[in-house]
């Protein structure tokens, strides 16, 4: 394959930043984290009465880089520069978008793989599992320390979108649009069993010694492989790998052995090789424990997604997409139907694509229309 | 506007809360809440008219009618509207149920297939085209059009009692010989008493 060329990206070149909270955030399982840091990155202007704020909650194994580049060398920008920037749907001439990177990542926000100022070694086994409600919580002071009491939107797609759910619960009056994409209010079982042989695969490599593979340096690679090949396969439908690949060989003809021979074979490897180099084995545990464990119905005795999503008053735009089955459309109609018993703004629509839970991020211009159209009416 | 959508705004009352099934654009609703501040929702099929109704302000529920009205609580709309959709509906009697389920009245309208010049047509051995029915036979989406007479036997089938008629042709009200006479067939409805 030729070098890719680098990427181009309206916004430009952004720089990360950091901030230090001091103050200690107990989780919801009770653990305590005395001190930590967010890194995140913003574009656009915030204007004069912090108004025209927008708070971007990413998925599994998304970051706080949604939008620009961070070198005029990089070959991808942020991972939805499509639908951020000046002029885009989510436009960065109007609004001031805010990425972070939740607890427990890898790539600049306390995580696993940070130093523990009590030890001084890696947190490894020892970083508590963090949840969707500890994320929002967190993101809750990243905006207090910004100035932002109100954000005008909090968008996400998949465990994103949960956030967005999370922030209408926890906190109503701070955000005045939710726009859940690809998402669901809870995940069933069938979802949490992917999970579950993710983290299996990655909890049986040798190399992971228990969690503290950073002091023994090794590192569970071939675990987190695994990992992503199974999660790559669920994200996209039956039919797009179909027609991108189907039956075809590498090599034409087959070799009677277990090498690459089948195209979809070699893309998944690609895809699990390239994961593995970029993302920490204990951040993807954690993060699928948080999917795995969030449901906003937990506290109600009635188990009902509509008394849980009662103190939400934001108006929503929820979205979902038709071949997406790891968060299909019929889940984010629960959430429709939660907002629709408590007499919310809500509108709905399903998009018609090939291309499975991959779709939130594909920029398709229906979908892209319809979230420009509804951003363009959210005042700030 | 549609000559339909001023009647249906007389006869909405304030601050009603409104469904509109098949709402295209969603201009009924935001005329209804402009004008009755009415809250609610409209459904929707069709991508171009999703996208519309956001434009428009309208809330919009992406949803195939013919599927009925799951995500809809019983009883929490004090209208549900059918506007120039009820002839294009496979499942004709499901989705009148369906409207007096979710909600206290229904309203319906329709081009009344026994409208004269619709009769004349059929006469001279064509189907007929018109303002109201706009298709040639083999493009058009309506696969259940009915006459007045025949919705109300509908309606006396169903047990459901009939309000308020009010019949049109060219935007004007027409009070005789409804059938033949009017194009355009406006009826508000609940359940019998």
């Amino acid at each position: 394959m030729p070098p890719a060329a680098p990427a181009i990206s309206s916004l430009g070149i952004v720089v990360p930043r950091t901030a230090h909270f001091d103050a200690p955030l107990t989780l919801k399982s009770g653990a305590i984290l005395p001190a930590y840091d967010l890194i995140y990155e913003t574009y656009g202007t915030l204007n004069a009465g912090k108004s025209n704020a927008i708070l971007v909650c990413h998925a599994l194994s998304g970051n706080h880089h949604v939008a620009g580049l961070h070198t005029a060398a990089d070959k991808n920008p942020g991972w939805w520069d499509n639908l951020i920037g000046p002029g885009k749907p989510i436009d960065t001439e109007r609004f001031f978008v805010i990425g972070v990177n939740n607890l427990g990542g890898c790539h600049g926000s306390t995580g696993p793989a940070s130093i523990d100022p009590a030890t001084g070694q890696a947190y490894g086994s020892n970083f508590p599992l963090v949840t969707v409600e500890d994320w929002v919580d967190s993101q809750a002071r990243l905006a207090d320390m910004l100035g932002i009491s109100s954000f005008a939107a909090i968008i996400g797609g998949s465990l994103g979108g949960m956030q967005v759910l999370q922030w209408s619960i926890a906190y109503p009056e701070r955000v005045r649009h939710c726009l859940a994409i690809a998402s669901a209010p809870k995940l069933t079982a069938q979802n949490i069993a992917f999970n579950d042989v993710a983290r299996q695969a990655i909890l049986s490599d040798p190399d992971f010694h228990g969690g503290n593979y950073y002091a023994h340096n090794t590192y569970p690679r071939r675990g987190l492989r695994l990992a992503r090949m199974l999660g790559h396969i669920t994200y996209l439908s039956d039919d797009v790998m179909g027609s991108k690949f189907g039956r075809i060989l590498r090599a034409g003809a087959f070799n009677y052995g277990y090498d690459v021979e089948f195209e979809i074979e070699s893309y998944l490897r690609y895809q699990g090789d390239k994961f593995a180099d970029s993302f920490d084995a204990n951040t993807y545990l954690l993060m699928t424990k948080a999917l795995d464990y969030f449901d906003p119905t937990q506290h109600h005795p009635e188990l009902n997604l509509s008394a849980a999503l009662q103190p939400a008053v934001a108006d929503f735009l929820v979205i979902s997409f038709t071949t997406d089955w790891r968060f299909a459309p019929e889940r984010s109609r629960e959430i429709v139907q939660a907002l629709l018993d408590n007499e919310r703004n809500v509108s709905y629509a399903e998009i018609a694509s090939k291309h499975g839970h991959d779709a939130f991020l594909m920029p398709d211009p229906h979908y892209h229309a319809l979230i420009r159209a509804y951003m363009e009416r959210v005042i700030i | 506007m549609r000559h339909d959508f001023q009647t249906i705004a007389d006869w909405i009352e304030p601050n009603a809360k409104v469904l509109d099934l098949g709402c295209g654009d969603g201009d009924l609703l935001k005329h209804l809440h402009d004008r009755r501040q009415t809250r609610g929702y409209g459904v929707e099929l069709d991508d171009r008219h999703v996208l519309a109704c956001v434009k428009n302000g309208v809330n919009v529920i992406q949803r195939d009618l013919e599927a009925g009205l799951a995500e809809f609580a019983a009883a929490t709309f004090d209208y549900v509207v059918l506007s120039q959709t009820l002839q294009a509906v496979h499942h004709t009697e499901a989705i009148l149920r369906e409207m007096l389920r979710v909600g206290r009245e229904g309203i319906v309208t329709f081009p009344n297939f026994g409208y004269w010049k619709n009769r004349w047509q059929v006469l001279q051995g064509t189907m007929p085209v018109s303002a109201d029915i706009p298709y040639q036979w083999y493009d058009t989406p309506n696969v259940h059009l009915c006459t007045m007479h025949d919705f109300e036997a509908l309606c006396a089938k169903l047990h459901i009692g009939i309000r308020e008629r009010i019949v049109m042709t060219a935007g004007k009200r027409i009070h005789f010989l409804q059938n033949l006479t009017g194009s355009l067939a406006v009826y508000r409805f609940g359940h019998a008493a």
